[in-house]
């Protein structure tokens, strides 16, 4: 019984880090409606971008870091003016076009500017059991996931306060129930689509702080985004709550199907099991856990 | 799309100012390409060993040529991706007069290209990776996985922790984690290690990992549970460095982890932080400084001609199997030379012969600088690998360290033996009838 809550422990926080990576996703669908298939790029980006001005440029570690905050709120309100403004009104498939392309001039300009090489991220926190639960009940649960939750948790209720207690934020959700109203209204979209890609920027640098730190800084960071896939099918596209839940629950029921499910079928499921999963919940509920049920007029 | 285009505008800049230091091929040159992968999911181990073998192009041409025969070259980059690989051998094979050989540092393309070519007869070399049981030449004639192959390695893998337990016997009764990239990559040496636990009588335990392995937290907590006495790590890319983290973060001692080569680069441990240290590999190099790496740093960085951005990989793992690469190149180039006629450009099927006929003793090695760099290889017919022959090293936190002093193999005789029938299934399958080409 130990064994399997180590399991389940282990997968919940896992989870909390795909949450991170499916964040991003939400705060631009949430307020554009647009799928930002770009936010794995981001995550690579940022992660990049800190460590090259650390290495590069002689830098410690608590300078680059709002340096690249700076460069990844400019990157956002860039994307807004060049990539997404032209295309107001067009398709959402022609904004997620647009956002495909994002992804690979992100990529190839992180490794433009910084190389290639895979570097070291090391933001202090060790990735070791902690003892004191380790002790007293023999589980080893990973100190560095345990503080990726907290800054997880701190993140999600500043987004909350951002989204329901701002003026900011109640502009972000009118835009995002409908943007005509919302420009009829007085609310300036574009200044609402550059804040919001901010703050994707935003999140993509503490999720590519993260992920990096665990994993080394390479271009594989690009492919943390598909374990946020499942996790946004799951949640819902549009609820940052749902983007933890449906995090937790991804990670957990992969972990516990690799193990106890995966020596019976030759092991390796974790990558397509999640997906499985949510195309379950797709059948069952298509708007995912939490989000907004579309009704329409037929 | 304007955004795609940069991203080829990127890709091609970089192939150009690389492709650059080679210029193009002029009816005296010898044309190599290069299909390289210098962006993307690979682009460190391959920004390395690209980088090495162009180092030591530019170190044969400034010093003279091979008999006068200068190296010319373009690079094309395939992104790891077999069908990009494919394109870019045949937009080249014929290039410069048509290509001298092809490696392209990759199982996906090597295979992509393998039936190729005999027909457009250029010879393929697969350093430490591909099919194992290419090392039969009479089956593969144009194909050569030298110095050593996946199957030597995983016999010299069970050789070196028999060693460690005093007697490869004595590896009965104990528990051999096999965690893989699940590909065929990963499962490659399934026949060695599963003859080796046949015979031998220890459990072997295979859990694979699925592509890229950027999470590994349920397979480490299986190989916890399941208490093995050696986890053998076949892995490539990201997933190295998470397989050594997560086996730090369960407590799962780093000496008792061994890697395949592909998981024993800088590239490997130093994103692993000090969980890496203790962590042990296979390789074809010894760790180390040797005067042909010196003769690069003054030659070719000394004229501003070095591939490498970053002077601090010169020497660096990658690098070193670049630079071993190309000298094997070179000294089939010059075989092939002796035979057929001293500073002429030689054809594929002239370096085919060169590239069989490969003797690097230690004599030769000291010659080039080389000495104990790699293990002696000695080409046949029968035998493309030439040596089968391999070290195992140690990351200190902050080098690679040769652990074992001398080249370690296995069972040569069994694995021969898997070559053969192997390889004869494949001829039987294709309607080869094994033989050796007349040179």
């Amino acid at each position: 019984m130990q064994f399997f809550f180590e399991v389940l422990i282990a997968g919940l926080l896992s989870g909390v880090m795909y949450a991170l990576v499916a964040l991003g996703f939400v705060l631009i669908f949430k307020a554009s409606g647009v799928f930002n298939f770009a936010q794995g790029a981001m995550v690579f980006f940022a992660a990049l971008t800190t460590v090259g001005l650390k290495e590069e440029f002689g830098l410690s570690l608590w300078l680059a870091i709002p340096i690249t905050m700076v460069v990844m709120v400019l990157l956002g309100i860039a994307t807004e003016r060049i990539v997404l403004r032209p295309l107001v009104n067009q398709h959402d498939i022609t904004l997620f076009m647009a956002t495909i392309g994002l992804t690979f001039f992100l990529e190839g300009l992180a490794q433009l500017i910084w190389g290639s090489n895979v570097r070291r991220l090391d933001l202090g926190i060790q990735d070791v059991p902690i003892e004191f639960v380790m002790d007293k009940t023999g589980m080893l649960i990973s100190q560095f996931d345990v503080i990726a939750a907290i800054i997880c948790a701190i993140l999600v209720a500043a987004l909350a306060i951002l989204f329901n207690k701002t003026k900011v934020g109640r502009a972000l959700r009118a835009v995002a129930d409908d943007h005509q109203a919302a420009l009829s209204v007085g609310i300036p979209l574009q200044h609402v689509w550059a804040i919001v890609w901010a703050v994707a920027g935003f999140v993509a640098l503490v999720a590519g702080l993260l992920w990096g730190s665990r994993n080394g800084v390479q271009f594989a960071l690009t492919f943390v985004a598909l374990k946020a896939l499942p996790v946004l099918i799951l949640g819902g596209f549009t609820s940052v709550p749902g983007a933890i839940v449906g995090g937790l629950i991804i990670g957990a029921s992969e972990k516990l199907a690799e193990v106890y499910i995966g020596p019976y079928v030759g092991g390796g499921i974790e990558g397509w099991f999640p997906y499985v999963l949510a195309l379950v919940f797709l059948l069952v509920r298509p708007e995912g856990l939490f989000g907004e049920k579309i009704i329409r007029r037929i | 799309m304007k955004l795609k285009f940069a991203k080829a505008m990127i890709v091609s800049a970089v192939a150009a100012a690389t492709a650059l230091t080679g210029a193009l091929a002029s009816a005296q040159e010898q044309f190599i390409p290069i299909l390289s992968y210098r962006v993307g999911l690979y682009a460190s181990g391959g920004s390395g060993f690209f980088g090495g073998a162009i180092d030591y192009f530019n170190l044969v041409n400034a010093n003279g040529g091979i008999n006068g025969v200068k190296i010319s070259w373009e690079e094309c980059e395939t992104e790891y991706n077999a069908t990009r690989g494919v394109e870019c051998y045949e937009r080249l094979k014929k290039k410069g007069g048509g290509a001298s050989l092809v490696e392209p540092l990759g199982t996906g393309i090597a295979y992509g290209i393998l039936d190729r070519l005999p027909t457009d007869k250029v010879p393929m070399t697969t350093l430490g990776y591909g099919r194992s049981d290419a090392a039969n030449g009479q089956v593969f004639p144009y194909v050569f996985p030298l110095i050593t192959s996946y199957w030597n390695q995983a016999a010299g893998m069970i050789k070196y922790l028999g060693d460690k337990e005093g007697g490869i016997e004595k590896l009965k009764g104990k528990k051999i984690v096999h965690l893989y990239h699940d590909s065929a990559y990963g499962k490659e040496p399934f026949p060695v290690l599963e003859a080796y636990e046949k015979s031998i009588g220890f459990q072997l335990i295979k859990i694979p990992v699925p592509h890229p392995g950027t999470e590994q937290n349920s397979q480490w907590l299986q190989i916890r549970q399941a208490n093995p006495d050696y986890v053998i790590l076949w892995g490539w890319g990201v997933m190295n460095a998470v397989a050594i983290k997560t086996a730090a973060r369960v407590g799962f001692p780093r000496e008792k982890m061994l890697g395949v080569w592909w998981a024993g680069s800088e590239e490997d441990t130093i994103p692993a932080g000090d969980a890496a240290k203790g962590y042990t590999t296979m390789t074809f190099n010894t760790p180390g400084n040797y005067p042909v790496i010196d003769e690069i740093r003054k030659k070719v960085y000394g004229a501003g001609k070095g591939n490498l951005s970053d002077k601090d990989r010169i020497g660096s793992v990658y690098h070193m199997r670049g630079v071993t690469a190309a000298m094997l190149w070179i000294e089939g180039i010059r075989n092939a030379q002796n035979k057929y006629g001293k500073g002429k450009v030689m054809t594929g099927e002239q370096i085919r012969w060169g590239l069989e006929n490969i003797n690097v003793d230690e004599k030769r090695q000291r010659e080039l600088g080389a000495l104990n760099m790699f293990p002696t290889i000695k080409t046949s017919c029968q035998d493309h690998e030439g040596s089968g022959a391999v070290k195992v090293q140690v990351w200190d936190g902050k080098a690679w360290k040769a652990v074992t002093p001398n080249w370690v193999t296995g069972d040569r005789a069994m694995v021969q033996k898997m070559v053969a029938e192997s390889s004869a299934k494949y001829a039987a399958e294709k309607k080869i009838t094994p033989a050796c080409l007349p040179g």
